[in-house]
């Protein structure tokens, strides 16, 4: 592949302050305490494709999606956005989770969807802004005449709707969804889910999907990417990854999914928890919960591995794995010869 | 066959306004017999948390029970006054909810809390129900209960402050615990960790849970027979495994095939078009025939009652007669 990939992140790092106020620090004598969010993330996503972050509450995939947006500024690491056939700098918009906190409930829809074509005076005249309202309402699956009312006639998943149409209003090429179906009910997320499938393909979008739905992220992308307190520990193509989860946190996810095709009735209930972001395990973060860790795991810190499919990967025992694998070949080819 | 611990009759909950009076709950019925768990699902504003509070006869006014009758180990419940059913909370019914940071007071040790309500329930002294009040965190597995007891609810995790909501709705041994959403505010990997801490639950004590969600695959793993609701009414209820491999009732066929598969990918979900109706505008006859694919003029005119179908009952005249 010719074409620069639509955004590359390169070592992208977020540090937090959460200390306590200065008074409590000279008192109690604490030192200053920090937050990696983010931790030494590298990842690309192709033009017009979809690449999903999954991870449990805390392990910094809202982070991301902050920081490629621009809402945050990364404390290490840059963010790159490519260039469209014309040469301009893609353009991105950001599809927030929940869709009754992030429409103004006194603004009515039309004035909403209309906020970024008259904030960056995309349009002329105010009729041709009201073409593009009513142009953007029935592209996501509203009528015209809903911009008269307000958001608190509409049902949540009518409310995600309108949260995309606005974000489509700039003619963005790339739009970051942070959890954009986890406040809606199944029904409605299979409507909003196909809604930007539909729109992926009309409008030659690219994707940077966030959610903790495994399910959602496999009908949704082209790759994912797990992360972990911070860090990425597996990305690799959607279907290699459900086939041969490589990383045993991954393995730990998928098998903890409750499935309705095949429910694990008598299922062995994993043991441990996420750790606290603000005080991580030495090493590898995961080693406290991982069945294979050993006492590498626990001193050196993994680096990430590119393998032979394409995959990348975090984790020593596996590494290993693979490196004996391959010897073993090694071998028995010389011993052939 | 014994009887029931719990049985809901045609209960209708209703609440009345300045426009009307609006009907949230329209003839539910279902029982749960001993050490089982009932799976109650539907879409937000279905009913189903709903039904729960009714059960528990805390529906906020000036909404009521309008109708039908509530059952709770033979005896009817659903007149009670509320100092009655103050007896009955906790001892007889257990409640954990969704948010397990805004059940515990946070000023409060979760052994305080835990001894509170044991010796509100049951005639135990301070030091027994200590005892008792560890030996209910070793049930739920927390780890170290002699130390843990003196810790508030802050120093523990998500997962392990829904363990100690699941110990507080212990306390009063009720037979009957109505869970509403109880994994929904958890991790995967921990929402596994308490599908399987409830089932045990319920095996080792022969409790009857009542697990209210909208998550199928939670149902799917933990439920013995499952209820499926729409527009505050019961459409389909029957035994897991056959509602969720042969849903009878379309909503349910509807609802099983929007969820993304993890075993295949498909190019289109299949989607319901629409949503569901708002309570004061129910369309007369089955309340899904606007959305339903195989809506008959029977279906308009007439409201399809729970009939028995195969192992379950389901609500659609699709399968008692036809929409002609």
């Amino acid at each position: 592949m010719t074409r620069p990939p639509a955004l590359s992140v390169r070592n992208l790092t977020r540090v937090f302050d959460v200390s306590a106020p200065w008074l409590n620090r000279v008192i109690e004598r604490k030192p200053r305490q920090s937050l990696r969010a983010v931790d030494d993330v590298t990842f690309s996503v192709p033009v017009g494709g979809c690449l999903s972050l999954v991870g449990e509450s805390g392990c910094g995939k809202s982070t991301v999606a902050r920081l490629v947006t621009g809402l945050y500024a990364p404390s290490e690491g840059t963010i790159e956005f490519g260039a469209e056939i014309d040469g301009a700098p893609l353009s991105a918009q950001m599809i927030f989770q929940d869709p009754y906190a992030s429409l103004n409930p006194r603004w009515r829809v039309r004035d909403i969807i209309a906020e970024p074509l008259r904030e960056l005076k995309l349009r002329d005249t105010e009729a041709e802004v009201r073409a593009r309202v009513d142009e953007l309402l029935t592209t996501v699956g509203l009528a015209p005449r809903d911009g008269g009312k307000f958001p608190h006639e509409f049902s949540g998943g009518q409310r995600q709707r309108i949260s995309i149409a606005r974000a489509l209003a700039t003619e963005p090429r790339f739009l970051v969804c942070d959890e954009p179906t986890s406040a809606l009910d199944v029904s409605v997320q299979a409507q909003i889910l196909n809604l930007m499938r539909r729109l992926q393909d009309e409008l030659g979008l690219t994707y940077l999907f966030i959610s903790h739905d495994l399910s959602v992220v496999r009908h949704m992308s082209d790759r994912i990417a797990v992360m972990y307190l911070g860090r990425v520990v597996e990305e690799a193509e959607t279907e290699i990854l459900f086939a041969n989860p490589r990383h045993p946190y991954t393995r730990l996810l998928l098998q903890t999914i409750p499935s309705i095709e095949n429910p694990k009735r008598q299922r062995e209930a994993e043991g441990g928890e996420v750790p606290s972001p603000l005080n991580p395990p030495a090493g590898c973060a995961f080693h406290p919960r991982c069945p294979l860790a050993d006492a590498r795991c626990s001193a050196e810190r993994p680096k990430v591995i590119a393998l032979a499919d394409g995959s990348r990967l975090a984790c020593h025992r596996v590494e290993e794995a693979e490196a004996a694998a391959l010897s073993q070949r090694a071998t028995a080819m010389a011993g052939a010869l | 066959m014994p009887d029931p611990v719990l049985e809901v009759r045609d209960l209708r909950v209703q609440f009345p306004g300045r426009h009307g009076t609006v009907t949230a709950l329209d003839g539910v019925s279902l029982h749960l017999n001993a050490g089982e768990i009932l799976g109650v699902v539907g879409e937000s504003g279905a009913g189903k948390s709903m039904t729960g509070l009714a059960v528990q006869g805390l529906l906020e006014p000036p909404g009521h029970i309008a109708g039908g009758e509530v059952w709770l180990n033979g005896r009817r419940i659903d007149q009670l006054s509320n100092r009655q059913m103050e007896k009955i909370r906790g001892r007889e019914i257990g409640a954990i909810f969704q948010d397990p940071l805004t059940s515990l007071n946070p000023l409060f040790s979760v052994g305080s809390q835990l001894e509170e309500t044991i010796r509100l329930h049951l005639d135990m002294t301070r030091a027994e129900a200590r005892a008792r009040a560890i030996d209910l965190l070793r049930q739920v597995g927390i780890p170290g209960p002699k130390e843990r007891i003196d810790h508030y609810p802050h120093q523990f995790s998500g997962g392990m402050r829904q363990r100690v909501v699941i110990a507080l709705a212990l306390a009063g041994e009720p037979k009957l615990i109505i869970a509403d959403e109880p994994t929904t505010a958890l991790d995967v990997s921990i929402q596994a960790q308490i599908i399987a801490l409830l089932r045990r639950l319920c095996d080792d004590l022969g409790t009857s849970v009542m697990l209210v969600t909208h998550d199928l695959g939670v149902i799917a793993e933990a439920a013995d027979r499952i209820a499926v609701m729409y527009a505050g009414r019961m459409v389909e209820i029957g035994p897991v495994r056959e509602v969720l491999r042969q849903p009878t009732h379309p909503y349910t066929r509807g609802l099983m095939d929007s969820i993304p598969a993890l075993g295949r990918r498909v190019a289109h979900l299949t989607q319901i078009d629409g949503s569901m109706p708002r309570l004061d505008a129910i369309p007369d006859g089955c309340a899904f025939n606007p959305r339903c694919a195989h809506v008959g003029p029977r279906c308009r005119r007439a409201r399809p009652a729970l009939m028995p179908t195969g192992a379950g009952q389901n609500a659609c005249w699709l399968t008692h007669g036809g929409v002609a």
